[in-house]
């Protein structure tokens, strides 16, 4: 009998019951919750006159709405402030633990899941939220799910899923420098496609990604579902272990010493059949930017934005032209010649300390371009601000011209005031490019905080590859 | 939850792919607490002129013509008909959310986003995958007043002509 996948065994360390038709329902170890997916599930308990099932798996934290300005000023949109408030007395009514806007704590609930220790290897994750895919990094089956599933998870601790199928994508060698997890995932998603993962949980291996920190694995993970995986997974290892070790919801003591031995386990079987295989070459892996209107949409920065009439594929035309014309850009235009009006360092795909100190260490010194209007830097905890202070990354940012925050989601989707208008473009840290999405009318590239702050120096896209090498 | 059984109901042609969550539904009307009411603002950005925003009157905002569901013949429509990966990103529930509350009972795609696809079965509105060739026979044919049957006991879709798929 063929071994097992880290899917496998995660799946089947979980399985409550099996249905005749092969679903399943599944025990879930975190739920994690924030305002914008929560307020329909827990007026469904309400009606239903139901409680949580287990409390004390819940853990919520308001992260879309929340304002990244002074904070003592509360909000000022009142449908904002509402849904925040009712996140606060829904919390408070079920007894569920929430870090609020005054907890330094608080932060993106991506961020806050792995950073806490709330989210560990060998948990299965859920929160209504897709990029819920991030916490596969430490080896846990973790996947973004609707409000109905919300309200079924507070209820019984349970859902019912059928099982992905299995695919691996090995990243093999070494990243040349400059090149960061978010050029290697955006790599994999221009080869892939936006639906290349539907339907599968996508473990990532190599060497290249085995080199990562756990928060280069968070980023990796952060972005399966912009490949149309729900998760994301990258074994255990050493790195894994280390970053969980004392963290304030870790095990303790013996039951550290227990999780470790298990967590060690975390690993495909050499043996283990995969449905799917996708191989890379780190080497060949230039710096990202996106020139379009989906995360595929991609190219290496010394490339170009491609000529719809070289694509044969009819729908993937129409595609091209369409976002060509949304983006205001030409076929061919070289990816060095755009131009950004802002640029956005944040989200729960960059906004940890090392994307921070990436970001930081960019800028040498040297002030953003006259041309660029805003460039917002958002810390995705009140620990990641605290510590980004504390390495007096502050000033590098403050000095350059950039504006440091508050934590949350912030111009990722701007549900809050932090926004693009009409026609901007931004270079962003985020996950989507999708139109309207950080703004209405706004147009987003998606990049490394690297080429991020390179662009907000340079007032456009640079190639950094040949900064990083030292060529001219 | 409406009980799906049998539909024989108008068709609207959607012709996109990766039709994004974020494009069914933007994140200002995600701030609303309740679970209706978010059919006005269905693929807000392309069916209005103007930027929408939540609670607002949508009775005499400027209509996009160019947009398929403005388009009269279209009014009524209760099948959505459209490209591959519908749905795709963010896990908003609210999207089927403000495809039920608008009208629509069934989608038909090529393919779904997962999460998406999930979502619509808690909510009364049929997903139906259908093969590229079928979609791109369906959008060739669909026009004025183009009616399909959708029964699901049987899983069959029928077209005006009587040809079953």
């Amino acid at each position: 009998m063929a071994g097992k996948t880290l899917y496998d065994k995660l799946w089947d360390d979980h399985v409550v019951f099996t249905e005749d038709d092969g679903s399943c329902l599944i025990y879930i170890d975190r739920h994690l919750l924030h305002e914008v997916t929560s307020p329909q599930a827990f007026e469904g308990l309400r009606l239903t006159q139901r409680q949580p099932w287990r409390t004390s798996r819940n853990l919520a934290v308001a992260d879309h709405n929340v304002p990244t300005t002074d904070r003592n000023l509360g909000i000022a949109d009142p449908i904002s402030r509402l849904q925040v408030q009712t996140l606060e007395n829904n919390c408070a009514e079920f007894g569920i633990t929430e870090f609020d806007m005054s907890d330094i704590r608080q932060g993106i609930v991506h961020v806050v899941g792995p950073e806490q220790g709330a989210t560990l290897p060998g948990m299965t994750v859920v929160c209504g939220d897709s990029h819920t895919s991030t916490h596969g990094a430490s080896a846990a089956l973790a996947f973004g799910i609707g409000t109905s599933e919300v309200e079924h998870a507070l209820a019984t601790q349970c859902l019912v899923q059928k099982k992905a199928k299995n695919f691996l994508i090995n990243v093999k060698g070494q990243a040349a420098p400059g090149v960061t997890a978010k050029d290697i995932v955006l790599a994999i998603i221009g080869k892939l496609g936006t639906a290349g993962g539907t339907g599968y949980t996508i473990e990532f291996a190599g060497e290249a990604i085995r080199a990562l920190s756990m928060e280069g694995r968070m980023t990796i993970c952060n972005m399966a579902i912009e490949a149309g995986a729900r998760a994301g997974l990258i074994a255990a290892d050493d790195v894994t272990i280390d970053y969980y070790r004392d963290r304030p919801y870790s095990p303790k003591g013996d039951n550290w010493h227990a999780a470790v031995r298990h967590w060690q386990k975390l690993h495909s079987d050499a043996d283990a059949v995969f449905e799917k295989v996708l191989e890379l070459t780190a080497s060949d892996i230039k710096p990202q930017v996106t020139w379009g209107t989906s995360p595929e949409m991609v190219t290496a920065v010394d490339g170009a934005v491609p000529d719809p009439e070289q694509e044969a594929d009819p729908v993937k035309r129409e595609g091209i032209l369409r976002a060509l014309k949304y983006m205001g850009l030409r076929a061919g235009q070289k990816i060095t010649e755009i131009y950004v009006d802002k640029v956005f360092i944040g989200s729960c795909t960059n906004s940890r300390i090392e994307d921070l100190r990436l970001a930081a260490a960019t800028i040498a010194g040297r002030h953003k371009a006259e041309s660029v209007k805003q460039v917002l830097v958002v810390p995705g905890s009140g620990l990641v601000k605290q510590q980004a202070e504390a390495e007096g990354l502050d000033k590098i940012f403050i000095a350059a011209g950039f504006e440091w925050r508050e934590p949350g989601c912030s111009m990722c989707l701007a549900m809050n005031a932090d926004r693009l208008e009409a026609g901007e473009h931004c270079a962003s840290t985020s996950n989507r490019n999708f139109e309207g999405r950080q703004g209405f009318g706004g147009r987003t590239h998606l990049v490394s905080p690297s080429m991020a702050a390179a662009a907000a120096i340079a007032g456009h896209f640079v190639n950094i590859a040949e900064t990083a090498t030292g060529a001219v | 939850m409406k009980a799906f059984t049998q539909l024989t109901a108008l068709v609207a042609p959607l012709d996109r792919a990766n039709i994004d969550t974020d494009a069914i539904i933007p994140k200002q009307f995600l701030k609303s607490i309740r679970r209706t009411g978010f059919g006005p603002f269905l693929f807000d950005e392309w069916r209005y002129l103007d930027r929408g925003e939540p609670e607002m009157d949508c009775t005499h905002r400027p209509l996009n013509p160019d947009f398929v569901l403005n388009q009269p013949q279209y009014q009524g429509a209760q099948i959505l008909l459209t490209r591959e990966n519908f749905g795709c990103g963010s896990s908003r529930e609210h999207a089927p959310w403000a495809l039920d509350d608008y009208g629509f009972r069934v989608v038909i795609a090529p393919s779904f986003a997962d999460i998406f696809f999930n979502n619509c079965f808690k909510n009364g509105i049929l997903p139906i995958v259908l093969a590229a060739d079928l979609v791109d026979l369906l959008f060739n044919e669909v026009k004025d007043g183009y009616q399909l049957n959708i029964d699901l006991q049987t899983q069959t879709i029928t077209t005006p002509s009587g040809q079953k798929n």
